[in-house]
């Protein structure tokens, strides 16, 4: 082995890493948020998120469309600002589109579903969908069972 | 009975004095360190003998370490059909345990016990003496190099399993199980911190490089320079080394998580 083939091969050997290392931060945790993806935001006002995180997926019919980009609290309507972030290629939801958070499966993961309304006018960015259902908290609906009963 | 007693002393005498004689010889490596500046070549031949031969290895057990893992964890969470949640506990185990203390056990079998062989024959062949005789120091010409090529090749083959093993278990859970791959991807990242459980595995990995190189060439250097003597090294290396990481795990997850 000449040492020329030995510096390639630990050259390569520390590429490797570099691409590990890379990865691990972009692909498989959450430093940041640079997936790269391009598309508009929208935002959408809900009562109670249950247990949506930043990044859960965005579905229309089943199929993703974007993904939630930031979840806050508004301190002045006591409700919790969803930033979602839409592909660019979905650019066409209806104004009475519908936003509600569902979960996948008895206990998956939450995900808002977009239902689209029949409006002909449509979301343009940083618009605001204002018909939104919350989550179904589970112990909420358990308390309202045993009150109705 | 006054033999057994001095026999029981003599060897714990024995066991301190080589505790002893190992801190003493990790100073003086770490004394030797500077000198590798200016040499990279030294750093360069030990980051191949101990990084890029033990790759392979490494990269094939995170395959199938990640295919079990997402095997297993598919057939636990299924029965609570939390099967989404599969990406998220495969990065887990991996960054916290499996990625660096697999990877430590594979390199101390694999990098560790060529290391202590390599030394131990140059011992037994008088070659480090004759070093000595040419006013070349063996602690800056042959250990400080390796030692710190143990502690560069660690933590990337630890990086390198674990980005391997999250593949395997794509390969699986995704692939071949019908995991959804929105799900297994959109769970990793919102619940595996980098911070918290990436670089604190690489964190885990560089000690553990640092020891099992300490481990190995303090016996290849230690060693009785008989043809024996270096093989129970090698065999003592790859004991003591293993021991070590599984013990330092404990101690660095009490201490991280």
């Amino acid at each position: 082995m000449n040492s020329r083939s030995v510096e390639i091969l630990v050259g390569v050997f520390m590429a490797l890493f570099l691409a590990a290392m890379a990865f691990l931060v972009l692909k498989a945790s959450n430093l940041t948020s640079l997936s790269g993806n391009q598309g508009y935001e929208l935002s959408a006002y809900f009562e109670n998120i249950g247990g949506l995180r930043a990044r859960a997926p965005v579905t229309a019919g089943g199929v993703r469309v974007g993904q939630v980009s930031r979840i806050e609290y508004d301190a002045e309507t006591f409700q919790a600002k969803v930033t979602l972030s839409i592909d660019e290629q979905y650019s066409s939801f209806p104004e009475d589109t519908t936003a509600s958070i569902y979960t996948a499966g008895l206990l998956g993961e939450q995900y808002i579903g977009l239902e689209p309304g029949a409006e002909d006018v449509v979301l343009m960015p940083n618009d605001e969908i204002t018909l939104t259902q919350s989550a179904l908290v589970l112990e909420r609906l358990i308390g309202q069972v045993l009150l109705n009963r | 009975m006054i033999d057994l007693f001095a026999r029981f002393g003599r060897s714990w005498l024995q066991l301190f004095e080589r505790l002893g004689r190992a801190h003493l010889f990790l100073m003086q490596i770490i004394i030797g360190l500077p000198a590798l500046f200016g040499r990279w070549y030294l750093l360069i031949k030990q980051l191949y003998a101990t990084g890029v031969m033990t790759l392979l290895i490494i990269l094939v057990s995170g395959l199938f370490v990640g295919m079990v893992l997402a095997l297993q964890g598919y057939n636990s969470l299924v029965r609570f059909s939390a099967e989404e949640a599969l990406g998220q506990f495969v990065a887990l185990v991996l960054f916290r345990e499996l990625a660096p203390v697999l990877t430590a056990l594979l390199f101390a079998g694999r990098a560790g016990s060529a290391m202590t062989s390599e030394i131990g024959l140059m011992k037994a062949t008088e070659q480090l003496a004759g070093l000595e005789m040419m006013a070349v120091d063996p602690y800056q010409r042959v250990y400080a190099p390796r030692l710190l090529a143990g502690f560069i090749a660690v933590p990337a083959l630890t990086a390198m399993f674990g980005a391997v093993a999250i593949l395997g278990g794509h390969l699986v859970g995704v692939e071949m199980l019908g995991v959804d791959a929105g799900a297994y991807w959109s769970q990793m990242q919102s619940e595996v911190s980098f911070r918290h459980d990436v670089l604190s595995g690489m964190l885990k990995a560089l000690v553990f490089g640092f020891v099992i190189c300490w481990i190995a060439i303090f016996e290849g250097a230690d060693c009785i320079p008989t043809s024996e003597g270096v093989s129970s090294a090698t065999t003592h290396t790859v004991v003591y080394s293993s021991l070590a990481v599984l013990g330092l795990d404990f101690v660095l997850t009490a201490l991280m998580f």
